[in-house]
Protein backbone atom coordinates (compact mmCIF):
# COMPACT_ATOMS: atom_id res chain seq x y z
CA UNK A 1 0.00 0.00 0.00
CA UNK A 2 2.77 2.35 0.75
CA UNK A 3 3.15 4.58 -2.36
CA UNK A 4 6.53 5.40 -3.60
CA UNK A 5 7.13 8.62 -1.38
CA UNK A 6 7.75 5.92 1.83
CA UNK A 7 9.79 3.53 -0.20
CA UNK A 8 12.90 4.08 2.30
CA UNK A 9 13.01 0.98 4.58
CA UNK A 10 10.77 -1.38 2.72
CA UNK A 11 14.07 -4.26 2.63
CA UNK A 12 14.07 -3.59 6.06
CA UNK A 13 10.49 -4.80 7.55
CA UNK A 14 11.90 -4.02 11.38
CA UNK A 15 12.93 -0.67 10.73
CA UNK A 16 9.74 0.27 8.53
CA UNK A 17 7.15 -1.08 10.85
CA UNK A 18 8.82 0.64 13.58
CA UNK A 19 8.87 4.52 11.29
CA UNK A 20 5.72 3.92 10.77
CA UNK A 21 4.52 3.22 14.15
CA UNK A 22 6.12 6.70 14.90
CA UNK A 23 4.75 8.38 12.10
CA UNK A 24 1.45 6.86 13.98
CA UNK A 25 1.42 7.87 17.01
CA UNK A 26 2.55 11.29 16.19
CA UNK A 27 -1.03 11.28 13.86
CA UNK A 28 -2.90 10.16 16.78
CA UNK A 29 -1.27 12.41 19.38
CA UNK A 30 -2.20 15.30 16.90
CA UNK A 31 -5.62 13.65 16.51
CA UNK A 32 -6.39 13.67 20.52
CA UNK A 33 -5.45 17.33 20.13
CA UNK A 34 -8.01 18.08 17.75
CA UNK A 35 -10.67 16.32 19.44
CA UNK A 36 -10.26 17.23 22.99
CA UNK A 37 -12.58 20.04 22.90
CA UNK A 38 -15.30 17.70 21.50
CA UNK A 39 -13.68 15.66 24.38
CA UNK A 40 -14.38 17.92 26.66
CA UNK A 41 -17.86 19.17 25.65
CA UNK A 42 -19.27 15.65 26.04
CA UNK A 43 -17.34 15.36 29.03
CA UNK A 44 -18.53 18.15 31.32
CA UNK A 45 -22.51 17.87 29.30
CA UNK A 46 -22.77 15.12 32.18
CA UNK A 47 -21.01 17.25 34.89
CA UNK A 48 -23.81 19.27 37.50
CA UNK A 49 -26.06 21.76 36.63
CA UNK A 50 -24.45 24.76 39.38
CA UNK A 51 -22.76 27.40 39.28
CA UNK A 52 -18.80 26.09 39.43
CA UNK A 53 -16.38 27.45 41.89
CA UNK A 54 -14.37 28.67 38.92
CA UNK A 55 -11.21 27.62 40.96
CA UNK A 56 -12.86 24.29 41.70
CA UNK A 57 -13.20 22.25 38.13
CA UNK A 58 -10.96 19.81 36.67
CA UNK A 59 -10.59 18.40 33.64
CA UNK A 60 -13.69 15.94 33.54
CA UNK A 61 -16.20 16.30 35.86
CA UNK A 62 -15.90 14.16 39.44
CA UNK A 63 -19.67 13.58 39.84
CA UNK A 64 -21.59 12.56 36.27
CA UNK A 65 -25.70 13.39 35.61
CA UNK A 66 -27.82 14.18 33.65
CA UNK A 67 -29.04 17.46 35.56
CA UNK A 68 -27.25 19.83 32.62
CA UNK A 69 -29.48 18.53 29.97
CA UNK A 70 -32.20 18.64 32.29
CA UNK A 71 -31.44 22.53 32.66
CA UNK A 72 -31.56 23.22 28.98
CA UNK A 73 -34.39 22.01 28.17
CA UNK A 74 -35.99 23.45 31.14
CA UNK A 75 -34.45 27.09 29.74
CA UNK A 76 -37.38 27.34 27.57
CA UNK A 77 -40.66 26.27 27.10
CA UNK A 78 -39.52 25.75 23.43
CA UNK A 79 -36.21 23.53 23.59
CA UNK A 80 -37.78 20.54 22.08
CA UNK A 81 -38.80 22.47 19.41
CA UNK A 82 -35.67 24.39 18.18
CA UNK A 83 -34.71 20.71 17.52
CA UNK A 84 -38.20 20.36 15.60
CA UNK A 85 -37.45 23.09 13.61
CA UNK A 86 -33.91 23.27 12.74
CA UNK A 87 -34.80 19.21 11.77
CA UNK A 88 -38.08 20.64 9.42
CA UNK A 89 -35.84 23.45 7.89
CA UNK A 90 -32.96 21.19 7.42
CA UNK A 91 -34.92 18.49 5.46
CA UNK A 92 -36.95 21.17 3.67
CA UNK A 93 -34.09 22.58 2.10
CA UNK A 94 -32.31 19.22 1.73
CA UNK A 95 -35.15 18.05 -0.45
CA UNK A 96 -35.65 21.51 -2.34
CA UNK A 97 -31.81 21.40 -3.11
CA UNK A 98 -31.66 17.55 -4.34
CA UNK A 99 -34.82 18.21 -6.76
CA UNK A 100 -34.03 21.72 -8.06
CA UNK A 101 -30.39 21.93 -7.93
CA UNK A 102 -29.96 18.46 -9.64
CA UNK A 103 -32.74 19.69 -12.60
CA UNK A 104 -30.64 22.64 -12.95
CA UNK A 105 -27.23 21.04 -12.66
CA UNK A 106 -28.59 18.34 -15.59
CA UNK A 107 -29.90 20.98 -17.98
CA UNK A 108 -26.60 23.04 -17.35
CA UNK A 109 -24.97 20.05 -18.44
CA UNK A 110 -26.96 17.45 -20.88
CA UNK A 111 -28.90 20.34 -22.38
CA UNK A 112 -28.08 22.26 -25.34
CA UNK A 113 -30.86 25.75 -24.53
CA UNK A 114 -29.82 29.24 -25.35
CA UNK A 115 -28.28 31.11 -22.69
CA UNK A 116 -26.75 28.35 -20.81
CA UNK A 117 -23.44 29.54 -20.97
CA UNK A 118 -24.25 32.84 -19.76
CA UNK A 119 -26.77 31.51 -17.05
CA UNK A 120 -24.02 29.46 -15.83
CA UNK A 121 -21.46 32.09 -15.64
CA UNK A 122 -23.93 33.72 -13.47
CA UNK A 123 -24.02 31.13 -11.10
CA UNK A 124 -20.64 30.34 -10.91
CA UNK A 125 -19.76 34.45 -10.37
CA UNK A 126 -22.43 34.24 -8.01
CA UNK A 127 -20.68 31.23 -5.76
CA UNK A 128 -17.87 33.68 -5.52
CA UNK A 129 -19.80 36.61 -3.47
CA UNK A 130 -19.66 36.68 0.32
CA UNK A 131 -23.18 36.06 1.99
CA UNK A 132 -22.57 39.50 3.85
CA UNK A 133 -23.54 41.85 0.20
CA UNK A 134 -26.62 39.51 0.38
CA UNK A 135 -27.55 39.66 3.81
CA UNK A 136 -29.07 42.91 4.27
CA UNK A 137 -31.56 43.51 1.08
CA UNK A 138 -32.54 39.42 2.17
CA UNK A 139 -33.60 41.24 5.24
CA UNK A 140 -35.31 43.67 3.78
CA UNK A 141 -37.06 41.67 1.54
CA UNK A 142 -38.24 39.16 3.99
CA UNK A 143 -38.56 41.20 7.34
CA UNK A 144 -39.59 44.86 5.55
CA UNK A 145 -41.07 43.48 2.58
CA UNK A 146 -42.70 39.78 2.65
CA UNK A 147 -43.54 40.72 6.37
CA UNK A 148 -42.16 36.71 7.33
CA UNK A 149 -40.61 37.01 10.10
CA UNK A 150 -40.57 33.98 12.47
CA UNK A 151 -42.41 31.54 9.37
CA UNK A 152 -40.58 28.28 8.00
CA UNK A 153 -41.16 30.33 4.55
CA UNK A 154 -38.21 32.60 5.52
CA UNK A 155 -36.20 30.05 7.19
CA UNK A 156 -36.19 27.90 4.32
CA UNK A 157 -36.79 29.73 0.77
CA UNK A 158 -32.87 31.72 0.92
CA UNK A 159 -31.13 28.24 0.63
CA UNK A 160 -34.04 26.25 -1.30
CA UNK A 161 -31.46 25.76 -4.47
CA UNK A 162 -27.96 27.10 -3.73
CA UNK A 163 -25.50 27.67 -6.33
CA UNK A 164 -22.79 25.85 -4.98
CA UNK A 165 -25.25 22.44 -5.59
CA UNK A 166 -26.15 23.45 -9.40
CA UNK A 167 -22.38 23.97 -9.56
CA UNK A 168 -21.67 20.43 -8.12
CA UNK A 169 -24.56 18.34 -10.11
CA UNK A 170 -23.23 20.09 -13.00
CA UNK A 171 -20.03 18.87 -12.76
CA UNK A 172 -21.30 15.66 -12.10
CA UNK A 173 -23.42 14.82 -14.99
CA UNK A 174 -21.22 16.48 -17.18
CA UNK A 175 -19.05 12.74 -16.43
CA UNK A 176 -21.82 10.82 -17.74
CA UNK A 177 -21.63 10.12 -21.35
CA UNK A 178 -23.38 11.71 -23.15
CA UNK A 179 -24.37 9.00 -26.42
CA UNK A 180 -26.04 7.03 -23.07
CA UNK A 181 -28.60 9.89 -23.57
CA UNK A 182 -28.51 10.53 -27.24
CA UNK A 183 -29.62 6.60 -27.81
CA UNK A 184 -32.28 7.48 -25.03
CA UNK A 185 -33.74 10.20 -27.44
CA UNK A 186 -33.52 8.14 -30.23
CA UNK A 187 -35.60 5.56 -28.14
CA UNK A 188 -37.96 8.44 -27.89
CA UNK A 189 -37.62 9.00 -24.34
CA UNK A 190 -38.40 12.68 -22.96
CA UNK A 191 -36.47 14.47 -20.71
CA UNK A 192 -38.19 13.92 -17.70
CA UNK A 193 -37.79 10.37 -18.53
CA UNK A 194 -33.92 10.52 -19.15
CA UNK A 195 -33.40 12.19 -16.25
CA UNK A 196 -35.27 9.99 -14.08
CA UNK A 197 -34.31 6.85 -14.88
CA UNK A 198 -31.23 7.06 -16.22
CA UNK A 199 -29.41 9.70 -14.71
CA UNK A 200 -30.70 9.98 -10.99
CA UNK A 201 -30.12 6.45 -10.52
CA UNK A 202 -26.53 6.75 -11.54
CA UNK A 203 -25.90 9.82 -9.89
CA UNK A 204 -26.32 8.41 -6.06
CA UNK A 205 -23.04 9.21 -4.33
CA UNK A 206 -23.11 13.00 -5.81
CA UNK A 207 -27.02 13.50 -4.65
CA UNK A 208 -26.29 11.82 -1.20
CA UNK A 209 -23.48 13.87 -1.12
CA UNK A 210 -25.02 16.87 -1.82
CA UNK A 211 -27.89 15.62 0.41
CA UNK A 212 -25.63 15.47 3.65
CA UNK A 213 -23.88 18.72 2.82
CA UNK A 214 -26.92 20.75 2.76
CA UNK A 215 -28.00 18.96 5.79
CA UNK A 216 -25.24 19.43 7.74
CA UNK A 217 -24.75 22.89 6.65
CA UNK A 218 -28.34 24.23 6.77
CA UNK A 219 -28.78 22.47 10.49
CA UNK A 220 -25.50 24.56 11.94
CA UNK A 221 -26.13 27.56 9.88
CA UNK A 222 -27.04 30.59 12.51
CA UNK A 223 -26.89 34.01 10.85
CA UNK A 224 -29.59 33.72 8.34
CA UNK A 225 -32.08 32.15 11.07
CA UNK A 226 -30.77 34.11 13.64
CA UNK A 227 -31.77 37.47 11.46
CA UNK A 228 -35.14 36.40 10.38
CA UNK A 229 -36.81 34.83 13.82
CA UNK A 230 -37.75 36.79 16.67
CA UNK A 231 -39.82 34.90 18.44
CA UNK A 232 -39.01 31.92 21.16
CA UNK A 233 -40.57 29.28 19.27
CA UNK A 234 -39.65 29.90 15.80
CA UNK A 235 -35.96 29.62 16.88
CA UNK A 236 -33.69 27.00 15.15
CA UNK A 237 -31.40 24.90 17.73
CA UNK A 238 -28.38 27.18 16.93
CA UNK A 239 -29.93 30.47 17.65
CA UNK A 240 -31.43 29.09 20.64
CA UNK A 241 -28.06 27.88 21.65
CA UNK A 242 -26.76 31.43 21.52
CA UNK A 243 -29.92 33.03 23.17
CA UNK A 244 -29.11 30.26 26.13
CA UNK A 245 -25.45 31.22 26.08
CA UNK A 246 -25.77 34.70 26.78
CA UNK A 247 -28.51 34.11 29.40
CA UNK A 248 -26.40 31.45 30.84
CA UNK A 249 -22.85 32.41 30.44
CA UNK A 250 -21.49 30.96 33.88
CA UNK A 251 -22.88 27.67 33.88
CA UNK A 252 -20.55 25.55 32.53
CA UNK A 253 -21.69 21.93 32.53
CA UNK A 254 -25.39 23.56 31.17
CA UNK A 255 -23.37 25.29 28.23
CA UNK A 256 -22.01 22.15 27.67
CA UNK A 257 -24.76 20.14 27.63
CA UNK A 258 -26.86 23.14 25.13
CA UNK A 259 -23.83 22.33 22.88
CA UNK A 260 -23.97 18.43 22.83
CA UNK A 261 -27.92 18.86 21.71
CA UNK A 262 -26.78 20.99 19.09
CA UNK A 263 -24.07 18.93 17.68
CA UNK A 264 -24.62 15.36 18.74
CA UNK A 265 -27.78 14.76 16.11
CA UNK A 266 -24.72 15.38 13.53
CA UNK A 267 -22.16 13.64 15.28
CA UNK A 268 -24.99 10.40 15.14
CA UNK A 269 -25.29 11.43 11.70
CA UNK A 270 -21.54 11.83 10.38
CA UNK A 271 -20.71 8.01 11.94
CA UNK A 272 -24.29 6.54 10.16
CA UNK A 273 -22.76 7.90 6.59
CA UNK A 274 -19.37 8.48 7.09
CA UNK A 275 -18.32 7.14 3.60
CA UNK A 276 -20.31 10.41 2.13
CA UNK A 277 -18.90 13.02 4.45
CA UNK A 278 -15.54 12.07 3.32
CA UNK A 279 -16.06 11.71 -0.25
CA UNK A 280 -18.12 14.38 -0.22
CA UNK A 281 -15.30 16.88 0.61
CA UNK A 282 -13.45 15.62 -2.46
CA UNK A 283 -16.23 15.91 -4.72
CA UNK A 284 -16.75 19.38 -4.62
CA UNK A 285 -12.76 20.46 -4.86
CA UNK A 286 -10.85 18.02 -6.79
CA UNK A 287 -12.28 18.72 -10.78
CA UNK A 288 -12.86 15.45 -12.84
CA UNK B 1 -34.56 16.39 -46.06
CA UNK B 2 -35.76 17.63 -43.00
CA UNK B 3 -32.57 18.05 -41.41
CA UNK B 4 -31.46 19.68 -44.30
CA UNK B 5 -34.49 22.63 -44.05
CA UNK B 6 -33.25 22.74 -40.51
CA UNK B 7 -30.07 23.40 -41.15
CA UNK B 8 -30.37 26.55 -43.59
CA UNK B 9 -32.95 27.96 -41.57
CA UNK B 10 -30.42 28.26 -38.71
CA UNK B 11 -28.98 31.75 -39.56
CA UNK B 12 -32.51 33.17 -41.02
CA UNK B 13 -34.25 32.24 -37.60
CA UNK B 14 -31.72 32.22 -34.89
CA UNK B 15 -34.26 33.00 -32.24
CA UNK B 16 -36.06 29.72 -32.94
CA UNK B 17 -37.58 28.47 -29.89
CA UNK B 18 -36.52 24.52 -29.99
CA UNK B 19 -37.33 21.90 -27.83
CA UNK B 20 -34.06 21.71 -26.22
CA UNK B 21 -34.70 25.21 -25.35
CA UNK B 22 -38.12 24.46 -23.90
CA UNK B 23 -36.42 20.97 -21.76
CA UNK B 24 -33.88 23.20 -20.68
CA UNK B 25 -36.04 26.44 -19.65
CA UNK B 26 -38.05 23.65 -17.51
CA UNK B 27 -35.26 22.14 -15.87
CA UNK B 28 -33.84 24.86 -14.47
CA UNK B 29 -37.00 27.20 -14.19
CA UNK B 30 -37.31 27.19 -10.28
CA UNK B 31 -33.73 27.24 -9.27
CA UNK B 32 -33.20 30.13 -11.82
CA UNK B 33 -36.26 31.70 -9.88
CA UNK B 34 -35.00 31.68 -6.83
CA UNK B 35 -31.48 32.75 -7.95
CA UNK B 36 -32.75 35.52 -9.59
CA UNK B 37 -35.22 36.05 -6.22
CA UNK B 38 -32.49 35.16 -3.86
CA UNK B 39 -29.29 36.21 -5.06
CA UNK B 40 -29.47 38.37 -8.14
CA UNK B 41 -31.98 41.11 -6.87
CA UNK B 42 -30.12 41.10 -3.09
CA UNK B 43 -26.95 41.55 -5.07
CA UNK B 44 -28.14 44.53 -7.20
CA UNK B 45 -30.34 45.95 -4.46
CA UNK B 46 -27.33 45.85 -2.07
CA UNK B 47 -25.22 48.11 -4.98
CA UNK B 48 -28.40 50.70 -4.81
CA UNK B 49 -28.75 50.73 -1.19
CA UNK B 50 -25.17 51.29 -0.65
CA UNK B 51 -25.52 54.75 -2.65
CA UNK B 52 -28.32 55.42 -0.10
CA UNK B 53 -29.19 56.36 3.39
CA UNK B 54 -31.98 53.40 3.85
CA UNK B 55 -35.33 54.33 5.44
CA UNK B 56 -38.46 51.57 5.13
CA UNK B 57 -40.68 54.24 3.32
CA UNK B 58 -38.33 56.05 0.88
CA UNK B 59 -34.51 55.84 1.14
CA UNK B 60 -32.39 58.88 -0.16
CA UNK B 61 -29.79 59.26 -2.68
CA UNK B 62 -26.53 60.17 -0.96
CA UNK B 63 -24.35 59.54 -3.92
CA UNK B 64 -20.64 58.13 -2.44
CA UNK B 65 -21.16 59.34 1.38
CA UNK B 66 -21.28 55.89 2.51
CA UNK B 67 -18.08 54.89 1.13
CA UNK B 68 -16.70 58.18 2.06
CA UNK B 69 -17.41 57.38 5.69
CA UNK B 70 -16.37 53.94 5.48
CA UNK B 71 -13.13 55.07 4.21
CA UNK B 72 -13.00 57.93 7.14
CA UNK B 73 -13.27 55.57 10.00
CA UNK B 74 -10.63 54.46 11.94
CA UNK B 75 -12.93 51.22 12.85
CA UNK B 76 -12.98 50.22 8.95
CA UNK B 77 -9.13 50.03 8.59
CA UNK B 78 -8.58 48.50 12.07
CA UNK B 79 -11.13 45.66 11.50
CA UNK B 80 -9.56 45.37 7.79
CA UNK B 81 -6.27 44.65 9.53
CA UNK B 82 -7.38 42.48 11.97
CA UNK B 83 -9.05 40.30 9.82
CA UNK B 84 -5.66 40.63 7.52
CA UNK B 85 -3.73 39.67 10.47
CA UNK B 86 -6.08 36.55 11.03
CA UNK B 87 -6.00 35.61 7.59
CA UNK B 88 -2.26 35.85 7.16
CA UNK B 89 -1.62 33.54 10.33
CA UNK B 90 -4.50 31.06 9.92
CA UNK B 91 -4.53 30.36 6.51
CA UNK B 92 -0.82 29.84 5.40
CA UNK B 93 -0.34 27.61 8.91
CA UNK B 94 -3.30 25.63 8.22
CA UNK B 95 -2.54 24.70 5.12
CA UNK B 96 0.83 23.22 6.29
CA UNK B 97 -0.31 21.64 9.69
CA UNK B 98 -3.17 19.92 6.83
CA UNK B 99 -0.07 19.43 4.19
CA UNK B 100 1.99 17.83 6.75
CA UNK B 101 -0.64 15.75 8.22
CA UNK B 102 -1.63 14.54 4.77
CA UNK B 103 1.90 13.28 3.76
CA UNK B 104 1.62 11.51 7.27
CA UNK B 105 -1.42 9.30 7.21
CA UNK B 106 0.27 8.41 3.35
CA UNK B 107 2.16 5.10 4.21
CA UNK B 108 -0.90 3.27 5.78
CA UNK B 109 -3.41 0.89 5.00
CA UNK B 110 -7.07 2.10 3.37
CA UNK B 111 -8.46 1.49 6.35
CA UNK B 112 -6.35 3.21 8.41
CA UNK B 113 -6.59 5.89 6.54
CA UNK B 114 -9.86 6.40 6.40
CA UNK B 115 -9.90 5.98 10.36
CA UNK B 116 -7.34 9.01 10.51
CA UNK B 117 -9.53 10.75 7.86
CA UNK B 118 -12.81 10.57 10.24
CA UNK B 119 -11.09 11.70 13.46
CA UNK B 120 -9.71 14.95 12.13
CA UNK B 121 -13.10 15.56 10.19
CA UNK B 122 -15.14 15.10 13.25
CA UNK B 123 -14.96 18.82 13.94
CA UNK B 124 -15.92 20.30 11.20
CA UNK B 125 -19.32 18.42 12.04
CA UNK B 126 -20.30 20.62 14.66
CA UNK B 127 -21.43 23.83 14.50
CA UNK B 128 -19.89 27.49 14.87
CA UNK B 129 -22.03 28.27 17.88
CA UNK B 130 -21.66 24.88 19.79
CA UNK B 131 -17.59 24.79 19.38
CA UNK B 132 -17.53 28.42 20.21
CA UNK B 133 -19.77 27.53 23.40
CA UNK B 134 -16.79 25.27 24.19
CA UNK B 135 -13.83 27.22 23.27
CA UNK B 136 -14.98 30.00 25.65
CA UNK B 137 -14.57 28.09 28.65
CA UNK B 138 -11.09 26.16 27.74
CA UNK B 139 -9.86 30.02 27.39
CA UNK B 140 -11.50 30.45 30.83
CA UNK B 141 -9.67 33.68 32.61
CA UNK B 142 -9.82 31.61 36.04
CA UNK B 143 -6.84 29.66 37.41
CA UNK B 144 -8.70 26.43 36.31
CA UNK B 145 -9.73 27.37 32.94
CA UNK B 146 -8.06 24.99 30.36
CA UNK B 147 -5.15 26.37 28.96
CA UNK B 148 -4.75 28.46 31.92
CA UNK B 149 -3.91 24.97 33.47
CA UNK B 150 -1.57 24.11 30.89
CA UNK B 151 0.71 27.30 31.24
CA UNK B 152 0.60 26.55 34.75
CA UNK B 153 2.04 23.38 34.32
CA UNK B 154 4.51 25.06 32.44
CA UNK B 155 5.08 27.66 35.28
CA UNK B 156 3.94 30.78 33.20
CA UNK B 157 1.57 33.43 34.69
CA UNK B 158 -1.82 32.32 33.38
CA UNK B 159 -4.05 34.90 30.97
CA UNK B 160 -6.96 36.55 30.57
CA UNK B 161 -7.49 35.28 27.32
CA UNK B 162 -10.03 36.51 25.49
CA UNK B 163 -10.58 39.89 27.43
CA UNK B 164 -6.92 41.54 27.10
CA UNK B 165 -6.34 43.02 23.73
CA UNK B 166 -2.14 41.65 24.09
CA UNK B 167 -3.83 38.01 24.10
CA UNK B 168 -7.59 37.98 22.46
CA UNK B 169 -6.72 38.26 18.27
CA UNK B 170 -4.13 35.04 19.28
CA UNK B 171 -7.02 33.12 21.25
CA UNK B 172 -8.93 33.14 17.72
CA UNK B 173 -5.95 32.53 15.67
CA UNK B 174 -5.66 29.23 18.23
CA UNK B 175 -8.47 28.20 18.17
CA UNK B 176 -8.73 28.01 14.48
CA UNK B 177 -5.36 26.09 13.96
CA UNK B 178 -6.43 23.90 16.89
CA UNK B 179 -9.56 23.41 15.13
CA UNK B 180 -10.01 20.59 12.29
CA UNK B 181 -8.47 20.92 9.03
CA UNK B 182 -10.28 18.26 8.46
CA UNK B 183 -11.18 18.73 4.65
CA UNK B 184 -7.93 20.53 3.85
CA UNK B 185 -6.20 17.14 4.97
CA UNK B 186 -8.59 15.10 2.86
CA UNK B 187 -8.16 17.25 -0.23
CA UNK B 188 -4.57 17.02 -0.05
CA UNK B 189 -4.88 13.18 0.88
CA UNK B 190 -7.10 12.89 -2.90
CA UNK B 191 -4.48 14.82 -4.18
CA UNK B 192 -0.91 12.27 -2.89
CA UNK B 193 -3.09 9.17 -3.97
CA UNK B 194 -3.12 11.09 -7.70
CA UNK B 195 0.78 11.73 -8.13
CA UNK B 196 2.09 8.65 -9.94
CA UNK B 197 4.31 5.99 -8.43
CA UNK B 198 6.56 6.14 -11.61
CA UNK B 199 7.83 9.76 -10.27
CA UNK B 200 9.06 8.32 -7.16
CA UNK B 201 10.69 5.28 -8.44
CA UNK B 202 12.57 7.92 -11.08
CA UNK B 203 13.62 9.32 -7.95
CA UNK B 204 14.88 6.78 -5.71
CA UNK B 205 16.73 5.55 -8.81
CA UNK B 206 18.73 8.91 -8.58
CA UNK B 207 18.64 8.40 -5.07
CA UNK B 208 16.05 11.02 -3.84
CA UNK B 209 15.89 10.96 0.15
CA UNK B 210 11.98 11.51 1.39
CA UNK B 211 12.50 15.09 1.92
CA UNK B 212 13.51 15.73 -1.46
CA UNK B 213 11.03 13.48 -2.89
CA UNK B 214 8.27 15.95 -0.79
CA UNK B 215 10.45 19.15 -2.18
CA UNK B 216 10.43 18.21 -5.92
CA UNK B 217 8.15 15.67 -6.47
CA UNK B 218 5.13 16.17 -4.10
CA UNK B 219 4.96 19.67 -3.09
CA UNK B 220 4.95 20.63 -6.66
CA UNK B 221 2.19 18.47 -8.19
CA UNK B 222 0.46 19.73 -5.54
CA UNK B 223 0.19 23.17 -6.46
CA UNK B 224 -2.97 23.36 -8.40
CA UNK B 225 -4.58 21.81 -4.77
CA UNK B 226 -2.50 24.21 -2.59
CA UNK B 227 -3.83 27.06 -4.96
CA UNK B 228 -7.75 25.63 -4.75
CA UNK B 229 -7.21 25.55 -0.79
CA UNK B 230 -5.36 28.70 -0.38
CA UNK B 231 -7.79 30.99 -2.60
CA UNK B 232 -11.19 29.09 -0.65
CA UNK B 233 -9.32 29.79 2.45
CA UNK B 234 -8.30 33.53 2.33
CA UNK B 235 -12.39 34.01 0.85
CA UNK B 236 -13.62 31.99 4.29
CA UNK B 237 -11.36 33.52 6.92
CA UNK B 238 -12.23 37.23 5.48
CA UNK B 239 -15.82 36.42 6.34
CA UNK B 240 -14.95 35.16 9.03
CA UNK B 241 -17.69 36.35 11.83
CA UNK B 242 -18.85 33.53 13.93
CA UNK B 243 -15.74 33.43 16.77
CA UNK B 244 -15.51 36.97 17.28
CA UNK B 245 -19.25 37.33 17.57
CA UNK B 246 -19.64 34.75 20.13
CA UNK B 247 -16.45 34.83 21.80
CA UNK B 248 -15.30 38.18 22.07
CA UNK B 249 -17.97 40.35 20.48
CA UNK B 250 -15.21 42.28 18.66
CA UNK B 251 -13.20 43.30 22.27
CA UNK B 252 -11.26 44.24 23.91
CA UNK B 253 -11.41 47.92 22.31
CA UNK B 254 -11.97 46.15 18.76
CA UNK B 255 -8.98 43.85 18.43
CA UNK B 256 -10.62 41.57 17.36
CA UNK B 257 -13.32 43.30 15.41
CA UNK B 258 -13.13 41.74 11.75
CA UNK B 259 -14.96 43.09 8.68
CA UNK B 260 -17.88 40.50 9.42
CA UNK B 261 -18.49 41.70 12.52
CA UNK B 262 -18.30 44.93 11.93
CA UNK B 263 -20.70 45.08 8.64
CA UNK B 264 -22.94 42.80 11.11
CA UNK B 265 -23.02 45.79 13.64
CA UNK B 266 -23.85 48.24 11.24
CA UNK B 267 -26.58 46.58 9.72
CA UNK B 268 -28.12 45.16 12.73
CA UNK B 269 -27.17 46.91 15.74
CA UNK B 270 -27.19 50.46 14.22
CA UNK B 271 -29.30 49.90 11.64
CA UNK B 272 -26.79 51.52 8.75
CA UNK B 273 -28.03 49.74 5.82
CA UNK B 274 -26.78 51.80 3.52
CA UNK B 275 -23.23 51.69 5.29
CA UNK B 276 -23.38 48.25 5.98
CA UNK B 277 -24.11 47.11 1.79
CA UNK B 278 -20.65 49.75 1.15
CA UNK B 279 -18.79 48.05 3.51
CA UNK B 280 -20.04 44.37 2.14
CA UNK B 281 -19.41 46.13 -1.35
CA UNK B 282 -15.60 46.79 -0.92
CA UNK B 283 -15.38 43.56 1.13
CA UNK B 284 -16.01 41.65 -2.21
CA UNK B 285 -14.05 43.50 -4.12
CA UNK B 286 -11.56 42.95 -1.60
CA UNK B 287 -12.00 39.17 -1.69
CA UNK B 288 -11.68 39.31 -5.13
CA UNK B 289 -8.63 41.52 -5.97
CA UNK B 290 -7.25 39.13 -3.44
CA UNK B 291 -8.59 35.80 -5.29
CA UNK B 292 -7.33 37.23 -8.75
CA UNK B 293 -4.02 38.14 -7.55
CA UNK B 294 -3.10 34.78 -6.21
CA UNK B 295 -4.05 33.33 -9.89
CA UNK B 296 -1.60 35.83 -10.93
CA UNK B 297 1.14 35.21 -8.80
CA UNK B 298 0.48 31.24 -9.38
CA UNK B 299 1.22 31.64 -13.16
CA UNK B 300 -0.69 29.91 -15.82
CA UNK B 301 0.43 26.47 -15.26
CA UNK B 302 -2.80 26.02 -12.44
CA UNK B 303 -5.78 25.28 -14.47
CA UNK B 304 -9.29 25.29 -13.24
Amino acid sequence: MASGLYSQHLDRPYVYKIRNLLIGLVLLFCAIVVLFPLVYMLAWSFGPNLETASSSYHIFPTTWTLDSYKAFFDFSDYSWKWLFNSFVVALATVVSNVVFASMAGYAFSKINFKGRNFLFFMILVAMMIPYQVTQVPLYILFVNKFKMTNSYLALILPGCVTSYNIFLSKQFFSSIPTALIESAKVEGASQIRIFNSIILPLSKTVLAVMAINTFVGTWNTFFWPFLVTSQEAMYTIQVGLKTFKFANGTLLSPMMAGACVSAIPMFILFFALQKYFLEGVTIGAVKG
Amino acid sequence: MAAKTAKKSIPKKPFRFTVDDLNGYLFIGVAIIVFAFFTIYPVVSAVTTSFENYKPFGSEWVGFKNYLDTFKKDLFWKSLKNTAIYTVVTVPCSLFIAFVVAVMIMPFKKKTQSLFKSMYYIPAVASGVAMSVVWLWIYDSSPSGLFNQVLTLFHIPTQNWLASSKTAMLSLIIMALLSGHGSSIIIYIAALLGIDNTYFEAAEIDGATFMQKVRYIVFPLCKPTTLFLLITGIINSFQVFMNAYMMTGGGPDNNTTMIGLLIFNNAFKNGKYGLACAQAILLAVVIAGLTAIQFKVAGDDVEY
